[in-house]
């Protein structure tokens, strides 16, 4: 087995655009349920609405990069919107199947041949990078320290990612000492203690839908900034693996989405790598495809064992967040 | 607390509350609370009927009756918390029939739980912080910014410490609520309660779960609050509390009031016997609210 191969691969994902995107999804998702105890189960949603949002605006409206992903993220506040008027006076159990439903609805729209002409189906988008590649202020060149090396525009999207992550680390983490955060995680605990001291407990789950489902679109973005928008890759089991990033680092810190989600795609990429190496090598008793697959069932049963055994994830306070209470 | 010249240790009762005869709906001669033909019915069974009833201002009513009688509804439909089939309600003035909870709380009608609701993963300081209104850094967009709350922060919790060294909690200060006793937590609702500079403070069985070792203090604090110019509307089934410290006894059955008066008078009614102390249990409960003939005893 190339050790070397591997370990460049794997730290590469550390500040990968897809590590990043599930950095700020896992945020929002911290936001959401961490923090107000909402359960979004349709985080696949709100990014594909980010990434289509922004790709869409600079096809066919023919906007510039930043008015472009400004444009998908009012889209995704709409959207949450839309979600939390009939949902977040119910209980919470209620806009988990809501959220989940449609997430779906939204890839279904944008896989429908209907509308062809601005979504292009199955195909997904492609071609609109020319206003963000061009607004790019790094020298051009490949350049880096082992193992990042990457071309400019390499760069320019994953400093670009990593600026967009640190930003929304420092906005959940300077609301959720404010007074604001304290609102919040009292609607978490019980919301009609909060309703009774006269705070408006349907508009603070609202903020926090729209701040959160916000932070998800970014994540969307993010990666749309690679190289094309698929609808197949907005599937439900993205969502599943944001929660899993997120669970991972801790659900209702700061820091817990962003290394849950470094270590999430640096556990991946080890197994995407080294499983069909051992397969190859005759250790496993297994073909090389079903190496590829075994890595979700590993990280599927890790994630069990994760909610049994460290319900807090790595950085949280057992004290402040448990599913059996 | 100021001392009655008779007996140090009895309160001292407000007096001449109402107008006219002592029935059920009497005037008062000036009420905070003014309801009107409010009903609440759950499916076929009527929870509240009240056809008029006014709670008095700056004084200590006692929401008494048997278990069912409707209290804790009439409460929930006072604070905004259920809705009524029909009824109108008006609190200072203002008409709250259909206004939502947090709305009714922001107009300084504060109430507790039955079932204590401190925010157990908060700490001490922390649940009586959130209870101050007005605080600009529970806005979405000034909350990022420290700079822009923190000193209206620093007053919110100089109030909060002064109330928890009234209530007897400031060493708890730093634990998490959830490591109060039962009684402790009562006495946080309250002085969470009190953040929110109520002028009617609804509690609802205050009294229940607390050790008796805490009940005279949490007495105490009731008073005080009649003292410090605030009305308060408790429901309670302890007999002594009521006597002790109410102005005013408003006794419910069936979802009705069958009788209102002052604490001695209300304790000798015939209905409030037959209704609530049970002295003619052959009797049924729907002859003393009159919605069945009684039959000859």
């Amino acid at each position: 087995m190339d050790i070397f191969g591997l370990l460049q691969n794997t730290l590469n994902w550390l500040i990968h655009p897809q590590t990043l995107a599930y950095a700020l999804a896992a945020l929002g998702l911290a936001v959401h349920f961490g923090y107000t105890g909402l359960l979004n189960m349709g985080v696949a949603g709100f990014m594909a609405i980010g990434a289509y949002g922004y790709a869409m605006s600079v096809l066919h409206l023919g906007l510039p990069w930043y008015l472009a992903m400004l444009v998908a993220l009012v889209a995704a506040a709409i959207f949450a919107l839309i979600l939390g008027i009939p949902t977040l006076r119910l209980r919470a159990d209620y806009l988990a199947i809501v959220t989940l439903a449609a997430a779906e609805v939204v890839r279904y729209l944008l896989t429908t041949t209907v509308f062809d002409e601005w979504t292009n189906s199955a195909d997904g988008l492609a071609q609109y990078h020319d206003s963000f590649r061009g607004s790019n202020p790094l020298p051009e060149g490949t350049y880096g320290i082992w193992p990042w090396i990457y071309n400019e525009q390499g760069w320019w999207m994953r400093v670009f990612g990593i600026l967009l992550v640190a930003g929304a680390a420092w906005w959940v983490w300077s609301l959720m000492r404010s007074p604001w955060g304290r609102v919040i995680k009292g609607i978490r605990e019980d919301e009609d203690a909060v309703r009774a001291l006269g705070k408006n407990v349907f508009g603070y789950k609202m903020q926090s839908l729209i701040f959160g489902g916000v932070l998800a679109a970014l994540g969307g973005i993010v990666i749309s900034l690679q190289s094309a928008v698929v609808p197949s890759f907005y599937q439900t089991n993205l969502t599943f693996m944001v929660w899993t990033a997120l669970l991972l680092g801790g659900a209702a810190t700061v820091f817990g989405p962003i290394v849950g989600s470094m270590l999430f795609w640096f556990v991946m990429s080890l197994l995407d790598y080294a499983l069909p190496a051992l397969a190859n090598m005759g250790i496993l008793p297994i073909s090389n495809i079903q190496a590829g697959i075994l890595r979700f069932i590993i990280v599927g049963v890790a994630l069990m064992l994760l909610v049994i055994f460290r319900p807090q994830g790595l950085f949280g306070n057992k004290k402040e967040l448990t599913f059996a209470k | 607390m100021p001392s009655n010249e008779k007996n140090s240790n009895a309160p001292k009762k407000a007096i001449d509350l109402h107008v006219g005869e002592m029935v059920p709906g009497v005037a008062k001669k000036d009420p905070i609370i003014v309801a009107e033909g409010v009903k609440r019915s759950f499916g076929g069974l009527v929870a509240v009927d009240v056809e008029h009833l006014e709670i008095p201002r700056n004084a200590i009513t006692a929401l008494i009756g048997p278990n069912g009688a409707g209290k804790t509804t009439l409460f929930n439909l006072l604070s905004g918390f259920d809705k009524p089939d029909h009824g109108d309600w008006k609190f200072d003035g203002t008409n709250l029939s259909g206004i939502p909870a947090f709305k009714t709380a922001k107009l300084g009608q504060v109430r507790t739980f039955q079932l204590t609701k401190a925010l157990g993963l908060l700490t001490v300081l922390e649940n009586m912080k959130l209870g101050a209104k007005g605080q600009r850094g529970e806005s979405f967009w000034v909350g990022p910014f420290k700079g822009l709350w923190n000193k209206q922060e620093q007053e919110i919790e100089e109030k909060a410490r002064g109330l928890l060294q009234r209530f007897k909690l400031d060493a708890k200060e730093a634990d998490f609520a959830a490591e109060l006793s039962g009684g402790q937590r009562k006495l946080l609702e309250m002085a969470r309660a009190l953040m929110t500079d109520p002028t009617l403070v609804m509690l609802d069985e205050p009294m229940a779960g607390v050790n008796p070792a805490l009940t005279q203090s949490l007495l105490d604090h009731i008073l005080g609050l009649k003292e410090s110019g605030m009305t308060v509307l408790f429901v309670e089934h302890d007999m002594h509390m009521v006597r002790h410290i109410a102005d005013w006894v408003v006794v419910m059955a069936e979802g009705k009031i069958v009788a209102e008066g002052d604490p001695e008078s209300v304790m000798k009614n015939p209905a409030v016997i037959d209704a609530y102390l049970g002295a003619h249990q052959d009797v049924d409960l729907g002859v003393v609210t009159g919605r069945i003939a009684a039959e000859d005893v």
